[in-house]
């Protein structure tokens, strides 16, 4: 049953590009409605008749997309303006009310697009090696538990490692650009997670001295866009905060040991 | 002449980031290719837990033997004794690793690692990151092989699809070939072993809790050059899915294990028969507790140490009973849905069980925390997959079909020890196909799960055979690269497989611009997830699988004159879907072959025209084996061999 302000069908624009460092365009198409429709099933109903309104048939959408869940991160766009998965993105919470609704999908645009609206986050994960994220085990012999943790700990790091490398807090942030070199909010909280595991914590000092030089949390301008459009809810503006601190600690133990 | 061993491992979930990781710790270096970026793999989305007999389930009463019975049991008896052995054992160390990874495991009030109930077991021995296991474990080994990454003993190969085998005229695996999916590039790697560790297939039933990728397309690649298949019918159908446009989306066993209690409306005679409610509209929360039919804990009140513990019997078993129910007209609203209930649960218990909760309120609009959620069974694992074969130090040696493991092996080491019950570790043979030199891990291995698989088994049987298993391939890549290498087979080899592969696709893409009508691989795709949802799912028959075994084949005719919609020289996923649909249709063939000719119920395979298990004739492995000449399959029989644990009926009603 298609609710009393649902429209039977609708506009959907997207923003198109045929491939790396080609043109940009923009291409309408016409959708119908149904009910518990997600941004997924529009772009699979385009890729099934991939008419614009205008009635040319033209090459169907490429987008990224895996678990269709909200937890793998693939399917990320900028959806009537706001950074978000697309595949929790439901097509009844878009609709306010009137009948002559656009659904505007664009790529993100912090990221170099490989075509349509799918774009290529490598430098997401060119961070994390930068930062060396991991915990330094010996090996992956028997060796026995882990440290303990108190379920307050716990709960401090699962918070952190729900982060999905989407990128939505770096769509958001004003100091995260194409070509500058600022790491953002997502790298900065996960270098907290390892530096708050007690093995992890002996990379601390060499994950602090990449965040202390440029690109690194000084860039930061605290407006806190990051934190609202996480999807996972991470308490990215707290982190960020705590690293400060551990940086401030470091760099005055850096300075006595005299390694300006 | 000799060079330095290279290995290829094709496929970032747990087994393939496991395999990397071992593999590379051991010294060789890895070149890893994965469709999507490792940290995207499927195994994110699994949610409940891995299991492990580790000290306080121990002290509970529970041991490793305890839990390789029970997976053998929910197995119904076709899994390989000696690989569960090994993994059951093995489990506690697995858990304690990955603690030391830094993996975040909910924990006790004092610190220790906490644990859940889960199916199959009437022990608590399911460890678990609140309802996001799979994605906090992937993590944990994404970590580990990012480090080896950073150090250059991995190499990544992101966004390359794997599309073909490279065996010589010997039979021996030399490589793979694999396209670029941005570039469209397809080029051969030479490698001295490779690691299949592709997943499930899902996608061959069109809905499923599985991703997008989870076509199967990889395993079919491998079939059709030369592995084979051991079991491909048995497909898991899981109990607790929210039924959707684009997929199921799963509602984890955790939900049960941490008290969730399934029901339908329905009214009670005074005999305890239980009747559907006429009035089909009312809200769950108005339906009063005497008119709440709860199916599993009526059927199997005996099973655990409550009568709520019903919930928890095998999937299999589960499954059946909620498809019943809604049969029997007990739907909820009369549909085909029955409610998952956890609105009972005290507020501490519904938060480890957020990650499922958000997706449900997510993706309905309807807070399970306080409304009943609707469910439905689902498409949800292989069980079957590539075949492979194991080394063991047990008399009599199992007799496998293919030869692969030599005459000699599995000598003892140490003869003043009786024979270990399990593989042989840093064994080259363990989990590697009839293919020489070319591996099977993970979802895509047919070894560990028989008919059925225990909740919370696969995340540990993906890292186990990465950790356990990956020894043998380092080994064995060594020993190749001294004594017959990758390098210095001819190139002649490898471009033949790259001009196949270039042949295949540039066909495809060709059929954009015809003037023919063609066929919309999407609508196919459609047509064939519904065939086969209809008639290799919970309930089987002879004539259901036949007729859908004469529809896949007028599909694989149909495809012959498949036509693409996008001739684009980037990124063109049309392309990788339709080649990936083809491989679809394959392996589907052989899934309902196997099907057809298991003419007895076991595990997920339950066929309404069948008495039961037929341990004579069938307590073996259903091997399919495909001519690329002919397009024919072969469904051979191989013995499961049964050292350690005789096959009992299955029986979940009373007290194990
Ligand atoms: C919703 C859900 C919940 C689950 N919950 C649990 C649970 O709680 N406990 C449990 O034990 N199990 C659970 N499972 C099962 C478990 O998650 C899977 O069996 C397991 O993650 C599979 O891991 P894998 O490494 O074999 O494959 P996957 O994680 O599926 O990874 C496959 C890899 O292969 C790559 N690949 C595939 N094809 C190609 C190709 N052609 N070329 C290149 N690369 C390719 C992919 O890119 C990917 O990297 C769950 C499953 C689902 C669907
Ligand atoms: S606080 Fe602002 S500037 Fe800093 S990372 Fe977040 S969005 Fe960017
Ligand atoms: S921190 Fe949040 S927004 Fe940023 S990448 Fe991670 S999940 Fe996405
Ligand atoms: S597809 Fe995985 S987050 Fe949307």
């Amino acid at each position: 049953m298609i609710a009393a302000n649902k429209p039977e069908q609708f506009t959907v624009r997207i923003k198109r590009q045929d491939g790396r460092d080609q043109p940009s365009y923009w291409q309408s198409f016409t959708v119908p409605y149904t009910a518990n429709q997600n941004i997924i099933t529009v772009l699979q109903q385009v890729a099934a008749n991939p008419v614009t309104t205008d009635g040319k048939r033209v090459a169907p959408v490429a987008w990224d997309c895996g678990c269709l869940e909200e937890v793998c991160g693939a399917c990320t766009m900028v959806i009537n303006g706001r950074v978000r998965q697309s595949c929790s993105c439901l097509v009844d919470e878009l609709f306010t009310g009137t009948h002559d609704q656009v659904i505007t999908i664009e790529p993100m645009s912090k990221f170099p697009v490989v075509r349509d609206l799918f774009v290529d986050r490598q430098r997401m994960f060119e961070n994390l090696k930068k930062i060396k994220g991991w915990v330094p085990i010996d090996s992956t012999a028997a060796l026995g538990p882990g440290p303990k943790e108190t379920p307050d700990e716990q709960h401090e790091r699962y918070a952190i490692s729900r982060c999905m490398t989407c990128g939505c807090c770096l769509e958001a942030c004003p100091q995260f650009t194409k070509d500058n070199d600022f790491v953002g909010a997502q790298v900065i909280a996960q270098a907290l997670y390892f530096n708050e595991h007690p093995t992890g914590a002996e990379l601390k000092g060499e994950r602090l001295d990449v965040l202390m030089g440029p690109g690194g949390v000084t860039d930061c301008g605290n407006a806190q866009n990051c934190v609202k459009v996480c999807p996972k809810e991470i308490p990215l503006t707290e982190a960020i905060a705590k690293v400060g601190r551990q940086l401030t600690v470091h760099a005055v133990k850096r300075f006595f040991a005299g390694k300006r | 002449m000799a060079s330095e061993p290279r290995v290829i491992v094709v496929g970032g979930g747990l087994a393939g980031l496991a395999a990397a990781v071992r593999v590379a710790e051991a010294g060789v270096a890895v070149d890893l290719f994965s469709m999507v970026p490792v940290k995207r793999s499927h195994s994110v989305c699994a949610q409940g837990g891995i299991n492990a007999c580790t000290e306080p389930v121990r002290q509970e009463g529970f041991s490793e033997w305890d839990h390789f019975d029970e997976t053998l049991y929910g197995g119904d008896f076709l899994n390989h004794q000696p690989p569960v052995y090994e993994m059951a054992y093995a489990a506690p160390k697995i858990i304690d690793l990955l603690d030391r990874m830094g993996v975040p495991f909910n924990r006790t009030p004092e610190g220790f690692l906490d644990r859940r109930y889960f199916g199959g077991s009437v022990f608590r021995r399911t460890h678990y990151t609140g309802a996001s296991t799979g994605q906090q474990l992937l993590y944990g080994l994404d970590e580990q092989t990012r480090r080896y990454e950073a150090e250059g003993k991995v190499t990544k190969y992101e966004f390359w699809e794997f599309l073909w085998p490279v065996v010589d005229d010997d039979g021996v695996c030399r490589g793979i070939v694999a396209q670029d999916m941005r570039t469209m590039e397809v080029k051969a790697f030479r490698a001295d072993a490779v690691v299949m560790a592709t997943g499930g297939c899902g996608l061959i039933y069109g809905k499923s809790t599985m991703s997008v990728i989870c076509t199967g397309g990889a395993a079919s690649r491998c079939y059709q050059a030369g592995a084979w298949l051991g079991n491909p019918e048995m497909i898991q159908v899981h109990p607790t899915a929210i039924p959707g446009e684009d997929k199921c989306r799963l509602m984890s066993e955790s939900a049960r294990g941490e008290g969730g209690r399934v029901w339908v409306p329905g009214i009670k005679d005074d005999n305890g028969e239980w009747t559907p409610h006429p009035d089909a509209g009312r809200h769950p929360n108005e339906i009063p507790e005497h008119e709440r039919y709860y199916v599993l804990e009526e059927m199997y009140p005996n099973y655990g140490p409550t009568p709520r513990h019903g919930n928890l019997v095998s999937r299999d078993v589960a499954t059946r009973g909620i498809f019943f129910a809604v049969q029997k007209g007990f739907g909820v609203g009369g549909g085909r849905m029955a409610y998952l209930d956890i609105t009972h649960l005290p507020q501490d218990t519904k938060d480890k069980l957020a990650a499922i909760l958000e997706i449900y309120e997510k993706f309905t609009g309807d807070d399970p925390r306080d409304v009943p959620m609707k469910i439905f069974p689902a498409v949800h694992y292989s069980m079957g997959g590539l075949y492979a074969v194991y080394e063991t130090e047990q008399e009599p040696k199992p007799k496998f079909l293919c030869d692969i493991v030599p005459e000699d092996a599995g000598r003892r080491k140490d003869p003043s020890k009786p024979a270990h019950p399990g593989m042989v570790h840093g064994s080259p043979w363990n989990m590697m196909t009839n293919v020489k030199g070319l591996y099977a891990f993970g979802e895509v291995n047919f070894s560990y799960h028989g008919a059925t698989r225990l909740g919370a088994n696969a995340l540990l049987s993906c890292i186990f055979d990465g950790l356990f298993c990956g020894l043998g391939v380092a080994n064995f890549a060594r020993t190749q690269a001294k004594e017959d290498p990758s390098e210095g087979v001819a190139d002649e080899v490898f471009s033949r497989y790259v001009a196949q592969e270039t042949a295949k696709s540039d066909k495809l893409i060709a059929t954009v611009g015809s003037a023919e009508e063609g066929v919309d691989p999407y609508e196919l795709h459609r047509k064939l997830g519904e065939i086969m949802t209809d008639e290799l799912t919970v309930v089987r028959t002879q004539e259901g699988m036949q007729r859908a075994l004469s529809i896949v084949r007028s599909f694989i005719e149909d495809y012959k004159r498949v036509k693409l919609g996008d001739n684009g020289v980037w990124t063109n996923q049309n392309l990788s879907f339709t080649r990936a649909l083809g491989d679809m249709l394959i392996y589907a063939e052989a899934m309902l072959l196997a099907g057809i000719e298991r003419k007895e119920s076991r595990g997920c395979h339950y066929c309404s025209d069948q008495d039961g298990r037929d341990d004579e004739k069938y307590q073996k492995t259903g091997v399919c084996q495909y001519d690329p000449a002919t397009g024919t399959h072969k469904v051979v029989w191989e013995d499961v061999p049964i050292p350690l644990i005789e096959p009992r009926i299955r029986d979940y009603s009373g007290k194990k």
